[in-house]
């Protein structure tokens, strides 16, 4: 995973859809379905989707315009919100009046827009907090030190293998809250995959990361994958979507406006027009003809 | 102005009963701020729950004083979850809106005069503790706690700590149970579960995220340290009477004075808390008056004694501005500043 290793192209998965492609497409294996999903805020409707599958064992890019309602639609399918109205399962069991908890018990993870490391805790036990049914947590048996002893070695190592591979092995008993907003995110990514999820959502895993570190955390999206897990991302970082994901759901005020593979799907005038603009690919000093040079300096 | 007498009166605070339970209690408070982010402002109502079981068990329904213990604790875990089901669901500030609250209103339902054969109202309940004590009642007869006393009659140790027996056992008792209750709070917040909880101090929604019952959570180390709080009272109750004129707010806010003082997310802080504040309390209380009675200071001695309460709030206030993780506590985990 170090950075000499050449990119190389990423195996797309193909033929996830079954019939003519639209939004809402039924798709050969669902992991999650969410059907008719509708929340209101006030006068204001968030989220209403239809209907939307997604696609197992691959990677779906969900895009859209800043309030499009791509997080809240996040929360709803994880348990964080409840919707109006609407059903959604997961691996064939609706999620339906499930709290947020029990759905990432089934192996549904999500990552905040917001970064969430936990800052005074060490970036190690933010990492072995991830891990799933531990005999240490429980009230009583945490008193007990040979009770837990021999899953907390393990899960330590677990989480060091980790943390190597996203270059956090060195910080691990620092604080969280000293690490670089990139690096918390890079955490909070690792901390998900404690869980040993099998659908990992990320809301923006890119946004505020370096070039070098997103080229790293794109392989890791990557190699998630490979491991057998589905991925479904919120990012507005086209060069990446197009570089790694497999299928694309476009939204727009709520609703699910195209779907389709990431070249087709960019191609779509209603997505240029609602969210890409036609100048995706221009530089923006050509669009607006009038920056030469960065105004630096001169400003105060 | 009698300068060894004072230093003696105060260095007899260190091993106080009345120390012990605020270093329990102040443990109590540990679990719930320092280290679950819980803003419990009632620590006076577990108290009190603590203290008034026990006298009530013992008074009322005639249970030997170990069995009244457990009614005290008893009470003090229904308190916990009363309050914690409706309110641990809720931002933090609203558990501390709740708590100073319900604590009020426990002191006033014991202040109350339409119970008074039970509560002893204004006047308290005494006796409870059999003859031998300070305060004696027939009511309890033998079999109280301090019939429970093993140590012959007579006076030990050496000054300041010469006492009688019966002081030497409050002693022991106190000190068992804080042994015991750093022990347990020092495993549970070094394991997984301590983990979690100090997960939630940080943000429950991460914590949610990774599959962990948060609000199962808040509840365990609500109780955990309503329990402490309980055992803060009973202590209370093993030495002297009971009054619902003790459990005011402002013992709550002793008690996070003492916690901050040593640190609110460590587990030797509320015990080096508290005897630093009641040493500082008892020194003060005996050196203002005597400085009033020498004429250096332009009050009488009786209000003299209460500047120290001034001080108090000043303390706490300069703690927390310029020391907020306490003696005890690593600079770097401070439970305010993010």
């Amino acid at each position: 995973m170090s950075s000499s290793d050449k990119p190389t192209t990423p195996v797309k998965s193909t033929g996830l859809h079954v019939g003519e492609i639209k939004p809402g497409v039924a798709k050969k294996d669902p992991i999650l379905i969410a059907d008719g999903v509708r929340r209101q805020f006030g006068g204001l409707t968030a989220v209403d989707v239809a209907h939307v599958e997604i696609p197992r064992n691959a990677i779906t890019a969900l895009i859209g315009p800043n309030g499009a309602g791509k997080t809240t639609f996040f929360n709803l399918l994880t348990g964080f919100d409840i919707p109006n109205e609407g059903t959604w399962s997961f691996n064939g069991k609706s999620l339906a009046g499930v709290p947020a908890f029990k759905v990432a018990r089934m192996g549904l993870i999500r990552t905040f827009q917001l970064t969430k490391a936990l800052g005074l805790l060490t970036v190690m036990d933010n990492m072995k907090l991830g891990s799933t049914q531990q005999t240490g947590e429980k009230l009583w048996a945490s008193v007990f030190h040979f009770l837990w002893k021999k899953k907390d070695v393990e899960i330590e190592t677990q989480a060091l293998d980790l943390l190597t591979r996203f270059k956090l092995d060195a910080k691990k008993d620092d604080y969280a809250a000293s690490l670089s907003g990139g690096q918390r995110k890079l955490l909070e990514m690792a901390r998900a995959l404690m869980t040993k999820p099998e659908l990992v959502m990320l809301d923006e895993p890119m946004a505020g990361v370096n070039p070098a570190l997103t080229q790293s955390l794109l392989d890791h999206i990557l190699n998630l994958k490979k491991e057998g897990m589905t991925v479904l991302f919120v990012e507005h970082d086209m060069h990446m979507v197009r570089h790694i994901a497999d299928w694309v759901i476009v939204m727009a005020e709520g609703k699910v406006v195209a779907e389709g593979d990431p070249y087709e799907v960019m191609k779509n005038p209603a997505v240029i027009d609602a969210y890409l603009g036609s100048h995706q690919d221009v530089d923006l000093g050509t669009v607006t003809g009038r920056i030469t040079l960065p105004k630096q300096g001169k400003e105060k | 102005m009698d300068v060894l007498g004072i230093l003696s009166s105060t260095a007899s605070f260190i091993l106080d009963p009345t120390t012990m339970a605020y270093a329990l209690a102040g443990l109590g408070l540990a679990v719930h701020f320092g280290f679950a982010g819980l803003l419990n402002m009632g620590m006076a109502g577990f108290m009190a729950l603590g203290a008034y079981g026990y006298a009530i068990g013992i008074l009322t329904f005639g249970l030997p004083w170990y069995l009244a213990a457990f009614v005290g604790i008893g009470a003090s875990i229904v308190f916990a979850l009363i309050l914690g089901i409706p309110t641990l669901r809720l931002r933090g500030d609203y558990l501390a809106i709740v708590t100073i609250a319900a604590a009020e209103i426990i002191r006033l339902f014991l202040l109350t005069s339409a119970f008074v054969d039970v509560t002893g109202s204004a006047d308290g309940l005494s006796g409870f503790n059999g003859p031998g004590g300070t305060v004696t009642n027939p009511i309890a007869g033998a079999g109280g706690f301090n019939d429970s006393n093993p140590i012959p009659d007579g006076e030990y140790g050496f000054p300041p700590f010469l006492d009688d027996e019966r002081t030497w056992y409050l002693r022991i008792v106190g000190g068992i149970i804080l042994a015991v209750g750093v022990y347990f709070v020092w495993r549970l917040v070094n394991s997984p579960w301590g983990r979690v909880i100090k997960g939630i101090r940080e943000d429950e929604e991460a914590v949610r995220s990774l599959g962990k019952n948060v609000f199962a959570y808040k509840m365990q180390a609500l109780i955990i340290g309503g329990v402490f709080g309980a055992l803060g009272g009973l202590m209370l109750a093993f030495s002297t009477n009971v009054n619902s004129g003790v459990y005011v707010t402002s013992l709550t806010f002793f008690l996070w004075t003492a916690l901050l003082l040593g640190g609110a997310a460590t587990v030797f802080g509320p015990l080096v808390g508290s005897a630093i504040f009641w040493v500082l309390q008892a020194f003060l209380g005996l050196l203002f008056p005597a400085l009033a009675k020498a004429g250096l200071l332009p009050f009488d001695s009786i209000q003299a004694a209460q500047i120290r309460f001034i001080l108090i709030g000043v303390a706490l206030v300069l703690l927390v501005v310029f020391r907020p993780q306490g003696i005890f506590g690593n600079k770097k985990e401070l439970t305010f500043v993010k």
